[in-house]
């Protein structure tokens, strides 16, 4: 800083922001590779001057000085450049001599980055890495009473059903009479959840269906991915493959118009409609896509002008009781499809779950519930929601399920759980707990596109700009410069290699659990956790 | 590991047959425990097949607590068998005051019962002596219905049998059910020993169900106050069978598509796919995870044993007409019925399930890829 210049309250130093570009100059080639490629402009080449002291090496000649110029990267201090760490400087970097490096103290820079009044919008989720699902382990191994399985070779049936399943009772009967009996799918207990045409880029969109596609079609995975509020594109919507896909519906009624004016042309049904109420990263908000990322493409399939914000409302406008926003809604969408398609709320994980849930077991239409704790990620929201809002989905899907159980309607609602699964790398091991505390399957988002696209991503606060459309990685941006930095045949290549590598380590786990004919769906003796008052609530064992 | 033997046979048998049975298969279980199930009985118990017998361990303070409560829901004795024990019990058996076999004249006030409310309070008196017993620990209740005699005791099988001098004409019977060691891998009770017997439907198993508690969780909320216990993860089995009858009305060939449902091409290729495919979803929860060989008794006298998934626990079914053993191993069929064609013995596999009728003239093989007998 130069001495002239005027301090103001949000005048920090490199000091006080929270990513630290460090710079090597003896590396660096001055290419100009990391200021061109920096999404946020956090750097930018610099012209520095340098004072060389040239002493005197004997006292006959006098001491003297050079002033000298040389360049460089400056990184900006301004808080609406600040660096968000996504390292693709380093990545460009043709001989490593740039990397940010996070300020081990709190940083500064939050308490600036609400100019003009507007808090702070990001997206990823919650900035909290540790998680209840990390801890909890499988304690309960086969070995002599009962011989493990061998995960490489034994068959194994990891399936799970989507859809109201009635009494065992009320079907035979039903089957007697020819009756109608509610929609059933059975699917791979491991969904790609809700991420929009919008939210993501088309290539990335393209890369997950590719992906999806394949697994159904040539590895018989019976795996489906769920549009996200935000339509499907009309190809799609017309294609065999929209039989592994969940329509969701949310409060914007984004993209409905399509889907409804589709519904004639369809070659097959879709696996299931998701209503969404809710959502684990910002529960008691909206969908939201920011202006930066409705381009014409966007605009069109979502049915709206170009350019401007699409803040879907916190709730579904026309609707005002639990009775009218679930049981109406569930209806109408079952009789848009003559009754043959599954259609389950999502909710955000909250205390009042449970009532939502009471409802839905009474009402015969409801296909299931899927619950979205408060590790969900999002591409964009207040960070403030995503912060401090919702509630941890461990407990949440625990008591849920426990209540079915003490209705004896554990086997008629399917709840499936999403939130921070594999928040930390854990897929495999995060899924099977929340299996066995209850769930019938469970949703993933962040965790694919981090694990097939790359997203940088992460809870200490890296990158996390979904919500601008500069995804550096171009998974979350609409801009065609950034997006074409994914190719969909790469993605779908990794779609296929976590599904893949997720059955295994499902497997490895199952199988010395001594289970193989069916998912393990509230198998909670298996669990245990070293946390004596999270063994209480969860309701398993405590070990030490 | 358990081992299991049952018989069913013309002639009634004394139940020492299925100990010397167990005894020959003494090194596939560890000696730690015995439970019997003697029905369609021989002896004196022969003219009283309507008399629902009480069986069960008691303190003497027990039995007074019992004779209390039978009399106040107007039970009258009509015949009892008293077990002389010898001075010492073996070693590892508990000393227990009275081993109690009792046939009950119903009350007056229940003739004219439906036969399910009848069966229904006598499942009923038996659950509420059970949590009497429970309460104060004077006594333990294994049966109440007619026609049916269980015992179960800690202790050797050969030994605990001579040692109850289970020998005696009187405990003679044309079906016996009988394992060999205390379920062990929860807490020592005698709730936890095989066979379990619900309203004329009982099973014993080998093995250990690792789905045990979402089966358990199932059953415990379908609302029939008969689904409880559950020392023993093999407990379910029986119950599971009796939900199979009474609830969905459905025969023992389907208990193996409840159990341990088809999957995949061999579900959509049976005939009654539409129905399999409703069982296997909405029974989805009663879905066992073995290995597990479970045999076990029909109301109707039938006998059978049938495999879980995996096939991983031995099992055969062998005999000749008038006769036919279902033992865990070849060795306990050798011992009770050598004189059988051991080319006919059969050893059920994944699909299977051996039934013996109550004619006791053959094996009969169902397999789950079979029709099932619906009325079409």
């Amino acid at each position: 800083m130069l001495p002239n210049r005027p301090i103001t309250p949000s005048t920090l130093s490199i000091k006080d922001l929270l990513w630290q570009v460090l710079w090597n100059k003896d590396k660096c080639t001055l290419c100009g590779q990391c200021t061109a490629v920096c999404p946020v402009n956090a750097i930018e080449p610099g012209v520095f001057q340098k004072r060389l002291i040239e002493p005197a090496l004997n006292i006959t000649e006098k001491p003297g000085n050079v002033y000298k110029v040389y360049y460089g990267i400056r990184q900006k201090t301004d808080p609406a450049y600040a660096c968000i760490g996504c390292g693709m400087c380093s990545l460009v970097c043709p001989n490593d001599a740039i990397l940010p490096s996070k300020n081990e103290e709190n940083d500064k820079l939050r308490l600036h980055i609400d100019r003009g009044g507007q808090p702070r919008k990001r997206g990823g989720r919650r900035n909290v890495k540790d998680g209840i699902l990390d801890q909890i382990k499988f304690i309960r191994i086969s070995m002599l009473t009962d011989p493990a399985l061998d995960a490489g070779r034994h068959e194994f049936e990891l399936r799970t059903l989507l859809g109201r399943v009635l009494s065992p009772e009320k079907h035979l009967a039903l089957l007697k009479e020819n009756g109608w009996a509610p929609p059933v799918r059975e699917i791979y207990p491991l969904m790609i959840g809700g991420m929009s045409f919008g939210a993501l880029s088309p290539n990335m969109w393209e890369g997950l269906q590719m992906g999806v596609a394949y697994l159904n079609e040539e590895l018989g995975m019976p795996v489906r991915i769920c549009t996200g509020e935000g339509g499907c594109p009309p190809r799609l919507l017309r294609s065999r493959f929209l039989k592994y896909v969940i329509l969701q519906i949310a409060s914007g009624y984004f993209g409905w118009d399509e889907i409804i004016h589709a519904i004639p042309h369809m070659k097959e049904d879709p696996c299931a409609i998701e209503i969404k109420y809710g959502q684990g990263a910002k529960p008691g908000d909206g969908g939201l896509l920011m202006w930066y990322k409705v381009n014409k493409l966007i605009a069109a399939i979502r049915g709206v002008p170009p350019g401007i914000s699409l803040p879907s409302p916190p709730t579904h406008q026309t609707q005002y009781s639990i009775e009218e926003s679930v049981a109406k809604m569930i209806l109408s969408m079952s009789m848009a499809w003559g009754f043959r398609v599954p259609v389950y709320p999502k909710i955000s994980g909250s205390s009042t779950s449970l009532a939502v849930l009471n409802n839905i077991t009474r009402n015969p239409y409801a296909a299931g519930l899927a619950i979205d704790g408060e590790d969900g990620g999002t591409g964009a929201a207040f960070n403030i929601s995503m912060n401090h809002m919702g509630h941890p989905i461990a407990s949440n899907i625990r008591d849920c399920y426990l209540n079915l159980v003490a209705l004896g309607k554990q086997n008629e609602v399917p709840l499936f759980a999403g939130g921070g699964v594999g928040k930390n790398g854990n897929l495999a091991a995060n899924a099977a707990a929340l299996i066995m505390l209850g769930a019938s399957g469970v949703q993933m988002g962040k965790y694919i596109m981090q694990a097939a696209a790359g997203c940088l991503g992460s809870e200490s606060d890296r990158c996390n700009i979904c919500n601008i459309g500069n995804c550096p990685k171009g998974i979350t941006s609409q801009d065609p410069r950034l997006y074409r930095r994914l190719d969909p045949e790469d993605v779908a290549q990794r779609v296929v290699d976590v599904y893949l590598s997720f059955d295994t380590e499902l497997k490895k786990i199952v199988a010395p659990l001594g289970r193989s004919t069916s998912l393990p769906i509230g198998m909670s003796d298996a669990l245990g956790i070293a946390d004596h008052h999270a063994a209480e609530r969860l309701r398993i064992q405590y070990v030490v | 590991m358990c081992r299991l033997f049952a018989i069913t046979s013309d002639t009634p048998l004394s139940p020492m047959t299925a100990m010397e049975a167990l005894d020959v298969m003494r090194e596939g279980h560890d000696g730690s425990g015995v439970g019997i199930l003697l029905r369609d009985l021989g002896g004196p118990f022969e003219e009283m097949k309507d008399a629902p017998i009480l069986s069960g361990i008691f303190s003497e303070s027990g039995i007074k607590r019992l004779d209390t409560f039978m009399m106040g829901i107007g039970f009258m004795t009509k015949y009892k068998i008293s077990i002389k024990l010898p001075k010492t019990a073996p070693r590892g058996t508990p000393r227990r005051d009275v081993y109690l076999i009792r046939a009950y004249e119903y009350p007056e006030e229940w003739e004219g019962l439906t036969q399910a409310s009848l069966q229904d309070r006598l499942m009923n008196i038996r659950l509420k002596l059970r949590e009497m017993g429970e309460e104060k620990e004077d006594m333990i209740v294994f049966s109440f219905w007619p026609d049916v005699i269980m015992l179960k005791e800690i202790g050797d099988p050969m030994t605990v049998g001579r040692y109850l001098s289970l020998d005696r004409k009187e405990l003679q019977a044309r079906i016996i059910m009988a394992q060999g060691r205390q379920n062990t891998n929860y807490a020592i009770n005698l709730y936890a020993c095989h066979p379990f017997f619900i309203q004329g439907y009982s099973t014993m198993t080998n093995g250990e169900n690792t789905a045990f508690i979402p089966n358990k969780e199932y059953l415990m909320s379908r609302g029939f106050p008969g689904y409880s216990g559950f020392q023993s993860d093999s407990e379910v089995f029986t119950h599971i069978l009796h939900y199979l009858y009474n609830s969905l009305e459905l025969g023992i060939e389907a208990y193996k598509h409840v159990i341990t449902p088809l999957q995949g091409d061999a579900l959509e290729k049976h005939p009654d796919a539409a129905l399999l495919r409703v069982l296997k979803h909405s029974c989805r929860r009663l879905i066992i995870d073995g290995p597990n060989c479970v045999i076990g008794c029909l109301p109707d006298k039938k006998l059978f044993m049938v495999q879980d998934r995996k096939k991983l626990r031995p099992g055969v079914v062998g005999g000749r007409p008038g006769m036919y053993g279902f033992s865990s191993e070849i060795c306990g069929l050798d011992a009770v019925i050598p004189d059988r064609d051991k080319s006919k013995d059969f050893q059920p596999m994944h699909l299977d399930t051996a039934i013996v009728g109550p004619d006791r003239q053959e094996v009969s093989i169902c397999c789950q890829t079979d029709p099932l007998p619906l009325p079409r």
